[in-house]
């Protein structure tokens, strides 16, 4: 059960990079980049968790000690809170170089941006 | 009945979403279910006892999926030409995609000798008496008491860790700066008359 787990997490990784690189509409692409962020986080916080682990919070009548012994991996859930917030930030720039990129061409679709080069 | 099946349907949900995205027509179709996988990905942190990263990730979604729906409304374009070469592509990524399964199973796979260790396997458990403790036990078993902090993420985001935050704070005001300098509109304003 646990390696299907891991790879079916594979599976969305590679599906989002099947969209970053064959799709031609920008929009398509911010989604596929969006899918592979998804998918490493997902990764990242499987690997810390452990069987019948309880969330890392201290709940009233627990020790620290209870928590060491039955609580999940608290260090990739802080890593990969900043990894979720930080790709809010790189969608807000690849949205706003979308919209930019519409107003100047009217289209999202990357051939018909190349070819009205020049 | 674990809670390792709702988490695989899930996983599922999420990949069957992210190939109706890849292969829809729409636009606004292949957003919303960037959506769908996102608040999916939020059910499964929660499984995974983190909420934390389930609250924040339902933040995040609702924010990239309402920029992402701005987009694509009243912008006419929905004609997703398909590349020439989206078979060939898809055919080689495939490839790849067993090449890495191949060598992560060859590799050992997970498990204690493997390069994951195995789902549900503590990966700070059974520390060795040789080496000194590995760090998730140490701010587990001593971060309440270091930090004063009942939320241990917390306490490693905010004490343990507070410059990769800082640097996270960072990286938020240079994206927004870039798309504040994107979006921003040059060149309309009438120029200064030159004495």
């Amino acid at each position: 059960m646990g390696i299907t787990i891991y790879l079916l997490t594979f599976a969305v990784l590679l599906v989002g990079l099947y969209i970053v690189v064959a799709k031609k509409n920008i929009i398509k692409i911010i989604v596929g980049v969006l899918i592979i962020d998804y998918a490493v986080n997902l990764l990242l916080v499987l690997v810390g968790y452990r069987s019948d682990g309880v969330a890392p919070i201290l709940s009233p009548g627990q020790t620290a000690a209870d928590l060491a012994e039955t609580g999940v991996d608290p260090l990739p859930q802080a890593m990969v809170l900043t990894s979720i917030v930080i790709g809010l930030g790189i969608t807000a720039l690849m949205v706003s170089m979308a919209i930019r990129l519409h107003q100047k061409y009217g289209t999202f679709d990357m051939n018909r941006i190349r070819k009205l080069r020049g | 009945m674990g809670v390792e099946h709702f988490i695989v349907a899930l996983i599922l949900f999420m990949l069957i979403a992210a190939l109706i995205a890849a292969e829809t027509r729409d636009l606004l179709s292949a957003v919303i279910c960037i959506g769908a996988a996102g608040f999916a990905l939020s059910v499964i942190d929660l499984l995974l006892g983190a909420p934390d990263l389930a609250i924040t990730q339902v933040v995040v979604e609702v924010i990239a999926l309402v920029l992402l729906v701005r987009v694509v409304l009243r912008r006419e374009d929905t004609s997703t030409t398909d590349a020439r070469d989206a078979l060939r592509t898809g055919a080689v990524l495939l490839a790849g995609g067993v090449l890495l399964v191949v060598t992560f199973v060859a590799v050992g796979g997970t498990g204690a000798d493997g390069t994951i260790p195995a789902f549900g396997a503590a990966t700070f458990a059974n520390p060795d008496e040789a080496l000194p403790s590995p760090v998730s036990s140490d701010y587990l078993a001593k971060g309440p008491a270091e930090t004063g902090a009942a939320n241990i993420v917390m306490a490693i985001l905010l004490d343990y860790r507070a410059y990769d935050t800082l640097g996270e704070a960072t990286v938020i005001f240079v994206s927004i700066l870039g798309v504040y300098v994107i979006l921003r509109q040059v060149g309309r304003r009438k120029q200064e008359p030159v004495l």
